[in-house]
């Protein structure tokens, strides 16, 4: 929405601020001001002049030298243009001054162009006479500039007065953002009301006298509405002998001044109250209209529609269609049809200011694929009051600019009248929403300059029908708070009850996953929830795998993005992707993030999110590398259990030799192993990648930040190596297994030291070498205590086709 | 028996002095003093001493005896003193030399952002808490005084899932969610994911983070909820940070308001970082609108409240200076190692 200062001063006469303190201040209650262009920014010292004498430039065919009187003195000035003559009164921008651009329309330059005197072809010349353009306008916003030449005044200018200040130049165009609550603010009589309020000034909207002749509408045209669901109001109103012709200049102007073309004096008339009173309105040719009868009713599925603009439409039984006795003559609240609209011969029109479902009008508007300045104000859900208030004001212009002969009444269908809405008062609650201390006399008055009665007798606010964002106290308050100033309003700190400011133990959790791993130099990553359904294909997930069951996203921003992940590697791999192609050496990234798994499909209730730990990395380190944070991460979430390390965890995407599902206490946590060769050139990795994913809902069901001291051991420990000829096939955690299970009470700790596979070596082995260490708590240990112990895990280990080397 | 003590002193002394090196002053106390030392010697001749001067001469060669130890003690100290000064000489290391570090990984800036202001709530007595990312259409707009027919719901906004269920477009259901568990009052923040349906550019991205934030109590005020957010404003960005609230319509909140602060780069006289007019927009605000909580089950008569909306991405954008939304998800390492 956009308002020139002017206009909104047209309203506000005894407004007088600059552009910057309107902003400010509109802003501050609650009109955004988006920005706003001084008409007259580049403009500089210009003035009215008059050309008192022309004489040819001795030297230049095409050039004259004037003398103008510019009102403190006569200044001699060349120029190359055709239009002008003695006697003129022209705008002349005074040496050291400013103009906004060139001649042409579009040449406009940021900063404007400094007019310097000089020398044309050996001719003094002491500034220079202006063109519209030249004054950084256009002819729409004064249709009576020459197309080509200077701009000439009427003869009733005062010579040596600012030339700006004449064509109403010193202006200001405003951008606001209005909120969708406030639609009595998508029109220049609302805003006037906000800033009338705004800056403690009188408001003064126009006022609509009477119009129309002796006869009756009523004989002219007849209005059906046959789904006043949809058209909870239609206004019809009838003028005859038209006179088309422009519309004046004053009207022109501010229509060009928000960016609409003035066209004629009829449809300016529309575009003008639709701004003006932010209703929408058509003109219809009423010798088009068949039978003189109006209907207004849906459409049928599979219609078509040829729109003014000459474009056919497609409609459906959701749009809401202007009917004739035969025809479609109007896509209701959007555009009206090519077959009724205003011609230049037209002689008898009709004009239309109606009330359509703005909820209706807004889908209708995207399905047909059409919004116009119509449909943008309808979708809003219009006030049905303001309709009759718009058409009248429109008669009333046709009358003043005597374009036509209006017929007296109006056709009005208006069922349910909309009634004001009266919401009870209680100013001791405002102030303690607001935590102000104002009195019940200074709310009434704010609500006065925002034209709210107030009845005293029932304690009530009556918010007119154009306010239906009034409905209850906290309205009020705001309207309060609006108008005494959000600024002015205190600021303190809830009391009360004091409350425990805590991290979730989730969350907790989640930040010790983020400690180890950048601790382990891994820095963190963040990729998008939604992929395509092809990363199952890149990561070479089986058709049948469960990871396949997603949930999709209906109206995606397309393929890549519409699918909820199932996995977490997509991310990661294609974040390992981007750095290996961008050359970064040795990366290590990590994430946290959701994966959504759909508990049915279709979807009848919310998927479950599971939080996921990702690690990935290339460049130097190795598969132990990536084992080694998920035992730091375990033993800082205090999961002191062994865990184990199960090699036959089948993830398709990770190399078949060198993956493992991660189980604690029983129970798969989560895996790790070195990404697929195949897999790793499909994402461009061209390094051996690894990545572990952790499942962070099994973290939090076994992690805890609980610790006790154990004790610190008071007595010697004994050692035992022992060297070992193992089959290939025996995993060194299965030695483990079996030191611990067979270790015995005394067994403190066992640590790999030697693994050896080789020529020294038997085919088919490898050589393997434990150190075990025994401690008692209380007592120093015999030798016959380690060797009952060392017995047992010998024998065991034997049992496994394990040699022992002497 | 005088003289001769005199005489192995002297030469005790005269060869402490003459040792150059540690060994040789161990040489000295064997020679002089060991088993088979001189002055071992003479103690060992003290029965050929008549009874009444032994005593004497006992306290002479004890004394003689403590002269030469202390000596040889002194030259010790010294002479291993020496040697200690002379090795550090030769120990000096060149300290410009590069040193050696654990190589850390970095956090995502987004986190250090959301960290900074967990920090600053948790401070306040507010739990941090989560809510689902994939939400009923129920908690995402209707219990939050959005219809059916509000334009926030139009497809081009938000994600579908089904007619019932969307990608959450804001943390706001999660103000719904708490309040439904009726545990009053409530003091909480909840970050998270939302996702709305825009294209990727530099300042847009189909997902990003916000930051709720929910008060319920008995009688909190609109100016409860500008000093809140002023603590807020003045620890994430600086003690100097000016606030300025200006109306605006959310449909959970009324009264609502956007929250300016003064421009941190150039603390309001206006800049290229804040467009030239000295604040910036950082989040929307309001005392939650009765109708919320009656959906939710509270009672506006005895409880109010208020509630805001941070955007996690335009904190760390603004506060880091980063001028491309998209760097945040590209997850390039040279970008990451910056924070």
């Amino acid at each position: 929405m956009n308002t020139s200062l002017s206009w909104i001063k047209a309203y506000v006469p005894d407004l007088d601020v600059s552009a910057q303190e309107y902003t400010d201040a509109m802003t501050l209650s609650g009109t955004k001001v988006e920005g706003y262009e001084k008409l007259d920014k580049d403009l500089d010292k210009i003035v009215i002049g008059q050309i008192k004498k022309i004489e040819k430039h001795p030297d230049a065919d095409k050039l004259i030298v004037c003398q103008v009187d510019v009102g403190t003195e006569t200044v001699q000035i060349v120029t190359g243009a055709p239009n002008v003559k003695e006697g003129d009164k022209i705008p002349v921008v005074l040496d050291g001054g400013r103009v906004a651009g060139g001649h042409e329309p579009g040449q406009k330059v940021a900063g404007g162009i400094k007019i310097k005197k000089g020398k044309l072809r050996g001719v003094e010349s002491n500034g220079m006479m202006c063109s519209i353009e030249e004054l950084g306008t256009t002819r729409e916003m004064y249709p009576e500039a020459p197309e080509y030449g200077i701009y000439i005044f009427p003869e009733d200018a005062a010579v040596g007065e600012s030339a700006v200040k004449a064509l109403g130049l010193d202006d200001a165009i405003f951008e606001y953002e209005i909120t969708s609550n406030r639609v009595d603010c998508f029109s220049v009589i609302g805003i006037a009301r906000e800033a009338a309020a705004t800056f403690r000034k009188e408001f003064r909207p126009p006022v609509v006298t009477p119009t129309g002749n002796d006869e009756d509408v009523n004989g002219y045209i007849k209005v059906t509405v046959e789904n006043p669901e949809l058209c909870p109001r239609y206004c019809a109103r009838v003028v005859k002998n038209i006179k088309i012709g422009p519309s004046p200049k004053w009207m022109q102007r501010r229509l060009a001044s928000v960016g609409i073309r003035p066209i004629n004096n009829l449809v300016d008339i529309t575009n003008y109250v639709m701004e003006e009173y932010g209703q929408p309105m058509h003109a219809y040719d009423l010798d088009t209209i068949a039978g003189h009868h109006i209907i207004v009713r849906n459409a049928k599925n599979g219609d078509k529609f040829t729109t003014l603009d000459g474009q056919e439409r497609d409609l459906d039984e959701d749009v809401i269609m202007i009917c004739d006795g035969e025809k479609e003559v109007g896509i209701g609240g959007i555009m009206g049809g090519e077959n009724s609209m205003i011609t230049d011969d037209v002689k008898t029109m009709l004009f239309e200011a109606a009330c359509f479902d703005g909820v209706n009008i807004r889908k209708s508007s995207k399905r047909i694929g059409l919004r116009t300045d119509a449909s943008a104000k309808f979708e809003k859900g219009l006030d049905p009051n303001n309709a009759q208030a718009a058409i009248d004001r429109a008669c009333q212009l046709v009358e003043e600019m005597g374009a036509g002969e209006v017929v007296g009444g109006m056709v009005d269908v208006y069922g349910k009248k909309k009634e004001p809405v009266r919401v009870p008062f209680d100013a001791r609650k405002i102030n303690l929403m607001l935590g102000t201390e104002l009195s019940e006399g200074e709310m009434l008055g704010y609500f006065k300059m925002l034209g709210l009665e107030y009845d005293a007798e029932a304690k009530e606010v009556i918010a007119p029908t154009f306010r239906q964002d009034l409905a209850c106290l906290a309205d009020l308050a705001e309207e309060v708070a609006r108008f005494y100033g959000y600024d002015n309003i205190p600021t303190t700190l809830p009391s009360g009850e004091s409350t425990m400011g805590k991290l979730s133990y989730k969350l907790r959790i989640e930040e010790a996953a983020r400690d180890i791993a950048e601790f382990c130099g891994f820095s963190q990553g963040m990729t998008y929830s939604f992929e395509s359904p092809k990363v199952f294909d890149r990561l070479m997930i089986p058709e049948d795998s469960p990871l396949r069951r997603t949930v999709d996203i209906m109206n995606p921003l397309g393929e890549d993005y519409s699918i909820m992940r199932t996995t977490s590697l997509d991310g990661m791999l294609t974040s390992l992707a981007t750095n290996y192609n961008r050359r970064n050496k040795d990366v290590r990234l990590y994430e946290l993030g959701n994966i959504y798994l759909p508990k049915q499909i279709p979807l009848t209730e919310l998927p479950e999110e599971r939080m996921q730990f990702t690690l990935g990395m290339y460049g130097e380190g190795d598969f132990f590398t990536m084992k080694g944070v998920v035992e730091e991460f375990f033993e800082k979430v205090g999961m002191k259990k062994k865990e184990v390390y199960n090699p036959d965890s089948g993830k398709p995407y990770l190399h078949p030799g060198r993956q493992a599902n991660i189980v604690y206490e029983g129970q798969v946590v989560g895996y790790l192993g070195e990404v697929h060769p195949e897999v790793a050139d499909t994402y461009g990795i061209g390094e051996r990648a690894y990545i572990a994913v952790i499942d962070m809902p099994e973290i939090v069901k076994n992690a805890t930040f609980d610790r006790k001291y154990t004790g610190i051991a008071k007595y010697p420990a004994v050692t035992r190596d022992i060297s070992m000829v193992v089959p290939k096939s025996v995993l060194v955690g299965q030695i483990e297994e079996v030191i611990e299970k067979k270790g015995g009470s005394y067994l403190e700790s066992y640590k790999l030291f030697d693994l050896y596979e080789g020529a020294q070596i038997k085919a088919g082995f490898k050589s393997v070498a434990y150190s075990i260490v025994f401690r008692a708590k209380d007592k120093t240990l015999e030798e016959a205590d380690v060797s009952a112990a060392m017995k047992k895990i010998l024998k065991a280990l034997e049992e496994l086709g394990i040699e022992l080397r002497q | 028996m005088k003289e001769k003590l005199e005489q192995i002193k002297a030469e005790a002394i005269a060869q402490i002095q003459a040792a150059e090196v540690p060994e040789k002053l161990n040489d000295v106390r064997v020679k002089f003093l060991g088993k088979k030392g001189e002055l071992t010697a003479v103690l060992k001749g003290m029965k050929d001493v008549a009874p009444e001067d032994r005593p004497r001469v006992g306290q002479m060669v004890n004394d003689a005896r403590a002269a030469i130890e202390a000596l040889l003690e002194e030259s010790r100290a010294k002479m291993e003193n020496a040697i200690r000064e002379q090795k550090m000489k030769e120990e000096v290391i060149d300290v410009t030399l590069p040193s050696k570090k654990n190589i850390m990984g970095h956090r995502h800036p987004n986190t250090i952002a959301l960290e900074e202001v967990e920090r600053i709530f948790i401070g306040m007595g507010y739990e941090v808490v989560e809510g689902p990312e994939v939400e009923y259409d129920e908690y995402n707009f209707e219990k939050l005084n959005i219809p059916a027919d509000h334009p926030a719901k139009d497809e081009q906004d938000t994600f579908y899932i089904n007619k019932d269920i969307v990608l959450r477009t804001q943390t706001s259901p999660v103000q719904a969610r708490v309040m439904e568990q009726g545990k009053l009052p409530i003091r909480m923040i909840a970050p998270g994911r939302v996702f709305r349906s825009d294209e990727v550019d530099a300042t847009h991205s189909p997902s990003f983070h916000q930051i709720e934030g929910l008060v319920i109590d008995r009688q909190i005020s609109f100016a409860d909820l500008k000093g809140t957010l002023e603590v807020f404003a003045k620890e994430l960005f600086g003690t100097e940070t000016r606030t300025k609230f200006r109306p605006h319509h959310f449909p959970f909140t009324e009264p609502s308001a956007e929250m300016d602060v003064s421009c941190f780069k150039c603390g309001g006289k206006g800049c290229r970082f804040c467009k030239g007019s000295g604040w910036i927009e950082i989040l929307g605000c309001g005392m939650v609108h009765p109708h919320v909580l009656e959906m939710c089950g509270i009672d506006p008569e005895e409880y109010n409240g208020f509630a805001f909306g941070v955007g996690l991405e335009r904190i760390a954008l603004l506060k880091y200076e980063i001028d491309d939304m998209r760097l945040l998800y590209e997850n390039d390492i040279r970008f990451l190692e910056q924070f």
